[in-house]
This record gives structure tokens, sequence and C-alpha cells, in this order.
């Protein structure tokens, strides 16, 4: 097994596991987390795509390696409005997305 | 040379570990943790498979910079650390996810055993711009993000700038203006204070050499600049500095200055070069570091900001 094969077995097993963290959790910012699992899952399987398509003298190929770097930058700027979208919500009471569960912050006279 | 392969499978373990460890941690912070060493784990990877550039940016990023960001927002969640014990879920339901988690894996396991061979590569295509439009640039990445595919890095400092509009918009109306909250609430204490003030400053030599030297080693305006971001996110975090009000206009322009500088230099070129996006051969490598240098200064900028999130009312 070539180390692109096992890297890109890795982020296949990368993107099952966030997906099921990201249906599982009801925590919005765990959810969060899972997605950005998925996502470098995601990335990893297309660094695969850049390693095989070695040639013209490079031992990669430049292409979808600039645009793993484009999209992991993008990928962070998605999880900043993630995060802002989650706090606002918190202050409204909502923890969970799910709309059955209802919590409320339980650091003020709420206990 | 044999011991390669047994380093290669050991990674693979401990990044699939970790990321288990991520995704079942009880403690959101925990969590957090996880996903920092995570990252950082996956640029060896990145590493393996002669990606240095990703690898760079993935630890600066995907680790350093994503991290902050989820410990600040776990900070200011504040109580609800783990959300109410009622709302875990089933386990007959836990079992359909876990199948269909392992359905989509087992599936993009199959396609990765079976890509085609010979692969597609537009590797000549990207050697070509590297000698061509993007000439004296020896690092082929940075020839890709900006000649061979500029527009999509010009895009890319547009979205980041979309995602500061959007995390400003979330904020109350009353708050418009003013600055984000600090990043951390209580007062700094002695030793983040000394960090701060020792590392900022190697930090930022370091960041401007990765920027200047991604023009012919691994390195460029991404890294460089998430490096800096974290360097002005260290001073912030010791309360050395706190994040400045949104509406100053030295933050606007910087966070402008590098999609606008990359714009202008597309356009010039449809008029010196005949071609949008296009830098005449025997100045492609100054104009590149020109561009490059304002995007450091705007993701240096953007990052920072949108970890430190919406503006928020003072209670001065």
């Amino acid at each position: 097994m070539t180390p692109s094969v096992l890297a890109g077995l890795t982020g296949a097993a990368l993107v099952g596991f966030g997906l099921y963290g990201l249906i599982l959790h009801p925590h919005p910012l765990r959810k969060l987390l899972a997605f950005n699992l998925m996502g470098s899952g995601v990335f990893l399987i297309f660094g695969i795509v850049a390693r095989r398509g070695a040639a013209a003298g490079f031992r990669f190929d430049p292409v979808p390696q600039a645009m793993v770097i484009t999209g992991i930058v993008v990928a962070f700027a998605a999880s900043a409005i993630a995060v802002a979208l989650i706090l606002r919500l918190s202050e409204s009471g909502h923890v969970t997305l799910d709309p059955e569960v209802w919590t409320r912050p339980s650091d003020g006279d709420t206990k | 040379m044999s011991l390669l392969p047994i380093l290669d499978v050991v990674l693979a373990g401990l990044v699939i570990g970790v990321a288990i460890f991520t995704i079942t941690a009880r403690e959101l912070f925990a969590s957090v943790v996880g996903y920092v060493a995570y990252g950082l784990l996956l640029a060896f990877v990145w590493i393996r498979l002669y990606a240095p550039d990703v690898a760079l940016t993935e630890a600066a990023v995907g680790s350093g910079v994503t991290g902050v960001l989820l410990i600040t927002a776990g900070k200011r969640l504040g109580a609800l650390k783990n959300a109410a014990p009622e709302a875990q879920p089933g386990f007959a339901f836990k079992l359909l996810t876990g199948v269909l988690a392992a359905l989509v894996a087992s599936a993009l396991g199959a396609v990765i055993l079976m890509l085609p061979d010979p692969p597609p590569s537009l590797a000549p295509e990207a050697a070509a711009a590297a000698d061509g439009a993007g000439a004296g640039l020896g690092n082929p990445i940075t020839a890709v993000l900006m000649s061979y595919r500029s527009l999509d890095t010009m895009l890319e400092k547009i979205v980041l700038i979309l995602a500061v509009v959007g995390v400003w918009s979330v904020g109350a109306d009353k708050a418009w203006g003013s600055a984000p909250a600090p990043l951390r609430q209580q007062e700094p204490y002695a030793p983040m204070v000394f960090l701060a003030q020792m590392l900022a400053p190697v930090g930022a030599l370091i960041a401007i050499h990765i920027f200047w030297t991604g023009a012919n080693a691994p390195g460029g305006a991404f890294q460089g600049g998430a490096l800096l971001a974290a360097m002005w996110m260290v001073t912030m975090m010791a309360r050395l500095t706190d994040p400045p009000r949104i509406d100053t206009q030295w933050l606007r322009v910087a966070l402008v200055a590098g999609p606008a500088v990359f714009l202008i230099s597309g356009l010039a070129g449809e008029v010196v070069a005949g071609a949008f996006f296009a830098y005449p051969p025997s100045l492609a490598k100054p104009i590149i570091l020109f561009i490059e240098a304002f995007m450091v200064l705007s993701i240096a900028a953007a990052l920072p900001m949108l970890v430190a999130g919406p503006p928020s009312e003072r209670p001065d």
C-alpha cells in the first residue's frame, strides 16, 4: 500500500467519523468541529489526487494543492461565520439546533 | 527506507485515533484540544504527500486559528459547555448513523482504490505557468495561486471580507461600530503576557520570512498572513491590545487592501500584458510579490477579526 493510498483511506475514514459526529452531537460547536473534520478528510482525498498527478518534473500536481490551500482558508471563514451564528443563537436561549430541546444558560438564576 | 512505511501507518493510526477522540470526547474543551492536535498531525501527513505548503496552511489555519476560534467560542458560551444530556440520541439512532457513516467512508475508500490510471494531471499546465507569466517563481504552488489560478485566489480574499462582514452583521444594532469583545474576559496573568511579549516579535519576523521565501520555497502569503494573524491574536489574548473598533479607518483599509490591489493589478494586466490577470513577463515576480504583500496584510487583519467576533457593547 503506497503512502498516498493510505492517506486517501485515512481521509475516507475521517469523512466517516466527521459525518457520524455531525449527525449525533447535539451541541452546535461539536457539530461544527465534526464538520471541519469531514472537510479535512475531503482535503486529504484531494491531496492524494494531487500526489498521483505528479508530472512535468514535479512530485505532485500543484493545481489541486493550491486549491486545497484556498479551501482551508475558506473553510475557516465559513467556520467563523458559523461560530458567530451559534453565539448569537445562544443569546436567545437555544443551545442546540434541535427545536424540541430548549436549554438555557445555567450561569445565572436559571439554575 | 523500510522505516518510512511503518511511520506512515503509525501516523495514519494516530490521526484517526485523535479524530475519534475529538468526536467522542465528553467535554467541549477536550474535543477542541483534540482537534488542534489532530490538525498538527495532519500536517505531517501532508508533508508525506510532498505538500509542505498545504502542511503549513493546515498547521496555521486549519489547526491553530480554528482552534483559537473554537476555544474562544467555547469560553463565550460559558456554562453551555455540554448540551442538555436529555438531548443525547438513542441507541438505534446511533447505530443507524454509524452504518450511514461507514457506508459513506467505504464508498469513498472504494473510489480511492479505483482512481483512474494514468491519473489526470494539470501539472504540465502549471509548469508552463510557472515558467511563463509567473516567471522566476521557484515555488509552483505560488505560481499557480498567483498566476495560473489567480482569479480563484482573488475571490478567496473576497470570501474572507464577506465572512468578516457576515460576522460583524450578527452583532446588535446598538453595538455597530464599536469593538468586538476582548478575547479574554479575565485579567491577564503574567506568563501569558510574557509569552506574548517574547513570541510576537519573533513570530512576526518568521511570518514575514515565510511570505518572502514563498516565492521560491514552501511558504507564501497565506501561511505568512496566518502566522502574523496568530501573533496579533496572542497579544490580544494577553490583553496587551484589544480588538479595534470595527469602524476604524485603518482596519477597513487593511481588510480591503489585498483584494483591491490584486484586482487593480489584474485589470492593469488587461492593458499592459493583454489579458486579465496577466503580468508582463519581465516584471512578473516583483508584481506578484507586491500583490502578495497586501494579501498578507489583509489576511493578518481578517483572521483575527473573524475570531474576535461581532461588535459588542462595552459596559463603559
